[in-house]
């Protein structure tokens, strides 16, 4: 088994008959030499630390799980959805809420699982545990979702990258809102053909966004940038679900995706080099805290 | 990046907030320290690049620090790696090196044990959380903890690599790779050996009976 991108993940399933999440299994099995127990059980002690981190940061009502830029955000919003009618309806703004209390967490040296990578924590957790509560997904089913993930994910990872330094952060946050909306169609039951269109939407909306960390710091706009990342991997899953598919196929929008990262110049993948991390504020707050 | 596994791409589990200058660098300082084994009194980290420029805002330093006392990435007790230092009476201290160096995130790692020896292991954080060590003592290696693997310090003589296979293969232990690193010709070499299989106690009293054998010891391996 060779899955060397999304036309060979769907061909499998289609061939074997089978739903996605047991081809990223069977794929999983074969590349590691691991267990289905020892993967199941680590996908279960994965969910555990993304449930905590989710809770952790908007309960956090006294403000003790912060960065050296950001916190406490995560309480405010949720403060606001339950207490006013919200603007863009309770799920995604509940989805946000999780994604900024995540990267708080992360922020402050919390527990996180770098889904893809920490810059990009919030998505994937946020998602899932909005769908979670919203239809009250078992374990199981969350396990499936983020085996569809992992497939997603995998195929960035071997035909472009999911680093910042090297693609920016469409590499990061982008992987990171297709992997999460590819699991929200598959735990809805849609099709391998569907979560791969949904992911490559998501990847489409967020096509060419560099990297430029404040300071150096995996805290803004990383979070509000992870919070923007699960509204998307929710949105572009409804469309999927609805039958919209992407214009462009998956594997050439994730060519695109690496391309752009390479056309980048240095200073907007990571070093902090341009972009905010350039601004007025920017360079104001990086003087303050390393002087 | 093409032999990403399910461990990366949804992992590792970390204490944030980098996966390069937080979980990576705990990485080193880990192996590091499974490096050397023996107690160890006084370590100095010598910091180049970007870890030199940021690491207090990622708490490279706590990471190191965390990893070198044999905490892992994930750990919740490496926010504390300062208390547990100075509880364990392990004298510790950060430099920063404007030196030129290959990769931007590499750490020096010079430490002195209750015997008086000194030792001197870099390392690099290469993204996603994962490391290589460089180079133990001034004897250029390429290890990246992958497997369980096993340092040997021996004089630099005909036939010891065959007579350690020997040993390895007796106790059915297969070899997946294995390199050798040597200061100077008939001096001291270093042998990596990275195994499928776990290496027991008994293994290493038989490595260590043959002559011309410095010094074994044993790294279990640190990813999933």
């Amino acid at each position: 088994m060779k899955f060397s991108n999304s036309l060979d993940v769907i061909a499998y399933c289609n061939e074997h008959e089978v739903p996605l999440h047991t081809a990223s299994m069977d794929y999983e099995i074969q590349k590691t030499g691991r267990s289905y127990g020892y993967i199941r059980d680590y996908l279960r002690s994965v969910l555990g630390v993304m449930s905590n981190a989710v809770h952790l940061g908007i309960t956090d009502v006294d403000n003790h799980i912060k960065g050296k830029i950001i916190g406490n955000d995560s309480v405010l919003l949720k403060k606001r959805y339950e207490n006013k009618k919200t603007v863009c309806g309770k799920t995604i703004a509940i989805a946000v809420s999780y994604a900024l209390s995540t990267m708080e967490v992360n922020a402050s040296m919390g527990k996180v699982v770098a889904s893809p990578t920490a810059g990009s924590c919030g998505v994937l957790p946020a998602v899932l545990i909005t769908m979670k509560e919203r239809f009250d997904l078992n374990e199981d089913q969350l396990i499936e979702g983020l085996l569809a993930a992992n497939m997603v994910g995998s195929v960035v990872a071997r035909n472009a990258t999911i680093s910042g330094a090297e693609g920016g952060c469409q590499a990061e946050v982008g992987t990171a809102s297709a992997m999460a909306s590819a699991a929200v169609v598959h735990m809805m039951g849609g099709t391998p053909e569907q979560a791969f269109n949904a992911a490559a939407m998501c990847f489409k909306n967020l096509l060419g966004l560099v990297c430029d960390p404040i300071a150096g710091l995996v805290e803004s706009p990383c979070a509000k940038r992870n919070g923007m990342g699960a509204a998307n991997a929710l949105m572009c899953a409804e469309m999927a679900l609805s039958g919209i598919a992407s214009i462009i196929p998956f594997d050439e929008v994730v060519e695109a995706m690496y391309r752009i990262g390479k056309t980048m110049p240095p200073s907007l993948r990571e070093t902090s080099m341009g972009g905010l991390a350039t601004t007025k504020t920017g360079i104001q707050i990086n003087t303050e805290l390393f002087k | 990046m093409n032999d990403y596994s399910i461990f990366d791409i949804i992992g590792p589990i970390m204490i944030g907030p980098s996966s390069s200058h937080t979980a990576g660098a705990c990485r080193i300082g880990y192996t590091a320290q499974n490096i050397i084994k023996l107690p160890i009194t006084e370590v100095e980290f010598v910091l180049y690049g970007s870890f030199a420029k940021t690491y207090k805002g990622h708490g490279t330093d706590i990471a190191l620090l965390g990893g070198f006392l044999g905490l892992k990435p994930d750990d919740e007790r490496l926010v504390d790696a300062f208390k547990i230092a100075e509880n364990r009476g392990l004298k510790y201290s950060f430099v920063t090196s404007e030196d030129d160096i290959d990769h931007p995130n590499t750490v020096k790692i010079i430490a002195h044990t209750n015997r008086l020896e000194k030792w001197e292991i870099i390392g690099v954080s290469i993204g996603g959380g994962k490391m290589i060590i460089r180079s133990i003592n001034g004897i250029e290696v390429q290890y990246t903890g992958d497997y369980n693997t096993l340092v040997t310090h021996h004089r630099d003589s005909s036939g010891m690599l065959a007579r350690i296979a020997t040993i390895l293969s007796e106790s059915r232990i297969n070899i997946a790779f294995m390199k050798l690193y040597r200061e100077e010709k008939g001096l001291k070499a270093i042998g990596i050996i990275e195994t499928d299989e776990d290496i027991e106690q008994q293994v290493i009293d038989e490595l260590l009976r043959l002559n011309g054998m410095l010094y074994v010891n044993v790294i279990g391996k640190i990813y999933e």
